[in-house]
């Protein structure tokens, strides 16, 4: 069953599939594109995580809430963030599904170095691969 | 939606009476020819008999789900409380008019600035035909109803990357499709070879209809000519007298519109959901809401709370909340039951004493983004300058999407068309944006297709669905794999509380579903009273 939401022209127009990929339920199949094409952990944050995590990271709080990226011990295990970001968790939506491997890398890693975090060790697009169902 | 003469009630009647004498097969056919059942479940006015024992319910959430839910409780006879988080009902039933503030996570606060008399709808904005629950509480609660336009032949389709980025119209793009691809048909059936797939005869009537259907002329060709202009338009259209002489239109060639892929932004229309005839309440989504408050008694609603927990034993349920925007006392609301209607998003986060499978379905949705923008125009030059009157304009840029309104045809001198309507990646761009960048996408986009946008543009609204403190999120994303293994955990009665929206119905995303699952959902708590 579509939703009410699905809006097929335009993801046709770039040649997507309506039923391709992880997200064809709604959201995939009326995007306009199937993934998103920012590249680099910063570009990333700007344009897709500070739509519920804020521009300067604190989350927000509403009838739920959005938990604060800056200064989050939750971090500190960097399998952690990685999982969130593809598979979801709560609020959180799962993004794997128009992330590439190297996209939650560097998103990841971006958001473990900045905003009063600063964990070195570095995720790799592998580490991404094993984390995706 | 059932013919005006025939009452609800005498159909029930009759039902029952076909039902008793013929078995329920019989009875589930009759229903469907007259037009009931087969459509959402929903089988006609929702009717909760036998004795309630006095038993009290407390509904969370005054969206479509709870007011349903509030309503048909309150007319069986519960005693019934409403908690919402809002200051106001409606949930995602929602319009937005001037004067209005729009506020958003993260201090985002837009204070909308349309004239008298327009609006948004940023949420749901067209009804199937076929959703027949919500068109019958429109019925019953007196919420005027008028055509939503879906398709417009003469609004665009447009690839920025396809013919120099110039838009073409619906019907251009239709009948060439249509055409080439007759001719194409037409050609092969011609050569024979098709004849292992078609019988001699059956290639005979094929070659009539591809002539028919295709505006092919008597050789199986499209081309240009009046034939063809009779249904693509005109290069000029037909006039009177002796100064003005019609011109035939030129069709796309085939390679190129197939390349261009506007034939995708033919789809839509043609989908079960999206058929007309579609329908929008006059004067705003919201009037839905509105009704069903209307059809309350003033007191049952309690605006301004954020559930902060709900506990439940074998008797009843508590619910704690705070106030919304001041925070403080922890207050309780206690009931025999809940209908719960709280989004997922929001639910996953609130501590309940619930079992495992319905706590792990609630973690298991993830919820859409959704971006929608209403933009108010000087002038109506979408109808003045271009006679578009209604439907849509699809494109391959971030907005997705240009609706114009279905209403007010030439009545205004301005208007207030929808921007952009968009989800996936572009919707999660926008939500990420503040509103004046947002404005500025809608605008660069809207230009593209329509310089118009660059002069008559006055103002405009946004939502980012992720962004509105009261959802988290646009609606409830199932896959097949998680459907199958969490919705019936999702709807089943866990305790004394049962869940209720548009995330527990087949039909996500949709008032329909938020409507019939709220009637499924009292229906079984109901069974539960009357059998105790």
């Amino acid at each position: 069953m579509k939703s009410a939401f699905v809006v097929m022209g335009s993801a046709l127009l770039l040649g997507l599939s309506v039923s391709s990929g992880a997200y064809a339920q709604g959201a995939g199949a009326g995007g306009g594109r199937g993934g998103f094409t920012e590249q680099g952990g910063e570009a990333i944050f700007k344009n897709v995580c500070q739509g519920c995590h804020m521009p300067d990271a604190k989350g927000a709080v509403g009838a739920g809430m959005y938990p604060a990226l800056a200064k989050n011990p939750k971090l500190e295990v960097a399998g952690y963030p990685v999982s969130v970001v593809v598979n979801g968790q709560k609020a959180m939506p799962a993004l794997g599904g128009m992330f590439s491997d190297q996209q939650v890398a560097d998103v990841v890693n971006y958001i473990r170095t900045h905003f009063g975090n600063n964990y070195k060790d570095k995720v790799t697009p592998a580490d991404v691969k094993a984390t995706r169902p | 939606m059932a013919e005006q003469n025939f009452a609800p009630m005498s159909r029930r009647s009759l039902f029952r009476m076909i039902g008793m004498a013929a078995g329920s097969a019989v009875m589930y056919q009759a229903m469907t020819d007259l037009g009931y059942a087969g459509e959402s479940g929903y089988t006609g006015p929702t009717k909760l008999s036998g004795d309630v024992k006095g038993a009290s319910v407390v509904v969370l959430g005054a969206g479509l789900a709870g007011l349903t839910a509030a309503l048909e409780l309150h007319n069986a006879g519960y005693k019934v409380q409403v908690l919402e988080y809002q200051h106001k009902a409606g949930g995602r039933n929602i319009s937005i008019r001037g004067g209005d503030t729009v506020n958003e996570l993260g201090g985002f606060k837009q204070q909308c600035q349309f004239d008298s008399g327009f609006y948004v709808n940023p949420g749901p904005m067209r009804i199937p035909y076929h959703h027949i629950a919500l068109l019958d509480y429109c019925k019953r609660l007196n919420v005027p109803l008028e055509p939503f336009s879906i398709i417009n032949y003469n609004a665009m389709i447009h690839n920025s990357k396809a013919f120099g980025g110039k838009a073409k119209r619906y019907r251009e793009v239709e009948t060439d499709f249509r055409g080439h691809i007759s001719e194409l048909l037409a050609k092969v059936t011609a050569q024979g070879k098709l004849d292992q797939a078609v019988s001699k005869e059956d290639a005979e009537v094929l070659l009539q209809a591809l002539r028919a259907y295709g505006a092919l002329d008597r050789n199986y060709e499209y081309k240009k000519g009046a034939l063809v202009s009779n249904h693509r338009g005109y290069n000029v259209d037909p006039g009177g007298g002796l100064s003005w002489q019609p011109t035939d239109s030129d069709p796309m060639a085939m390679s190129e519109l197939l390349q261009s892929r506007l034939w995708t932004g033919l789809l839509t229309g043609h989908e079960y959901e999206y058929q007309m005839t579609m329908f929008q309440p006059v004067g705003g989504m919201d009037m839905i809401s509105a009704g069903f408050v209307r059809a309350l008694p003033p007191d049952m609603i309690k605006y301004n709370c954020k559930v902060t927990e709900v506990k439940q034993d074998a008797n009843g349920v508590t619910v704690s909340y705070v106030d919304a925007q001041k925070g403080g006392a922890v207050q309780t609301a206690t009931a025999n039951w809940c209908v719960n209607t709280i989004p997922a998003t929001i639910l996953s986060q609130v501590p309940m004493q619930i079992g495992a499978p319905l706590k792990n379905a609630i973690n298991s949705l993830s919820y859409s983004a959704g971006f929608k923008a209403g933009v108010q125009m000087k002038r109506r030059w979408w109808e003045d300058d271009e006679r578009i009157y209604g439907g849509i304009t699809y494109t391959d840029q971030p907005v997705a999407l240009i609706s114009y309104p279905s209403t007010q045809f030439m009545q205004t001198q301005k208007g207030v068309v929808l921007g952009a309507y968009t989800f996936g990646p572009h919707a999660f761009e926008l939500t990420s944006m503040s509103p004046e960048e947002r404005m500025k996408v809608v605008v660069d986009c809207g230009a593209a297709i329509h310089p118009q946008y660059r002069t008559e543009f006055e103002n405009g609204v946004s939502v980012g669905w992720h962004r509105m403190p009261w959802t988290l999120g646009c609606f409830a994303q199932w896959s097949e794999a998680n459907r199958a293994k969490n919705y019936d955990a999702l709807c089943a009665i866990d305790g004394r509380m049962v869940l209720a929206g548009e995330h527990a119905s087949h039909l996500g995303a949709w008032q329909e579903g938020a409507i019939v699952s709220a009637l499924d959902a009292i229906k079984r708590l109901h069974q539960r009273v009357v059998a105790a």
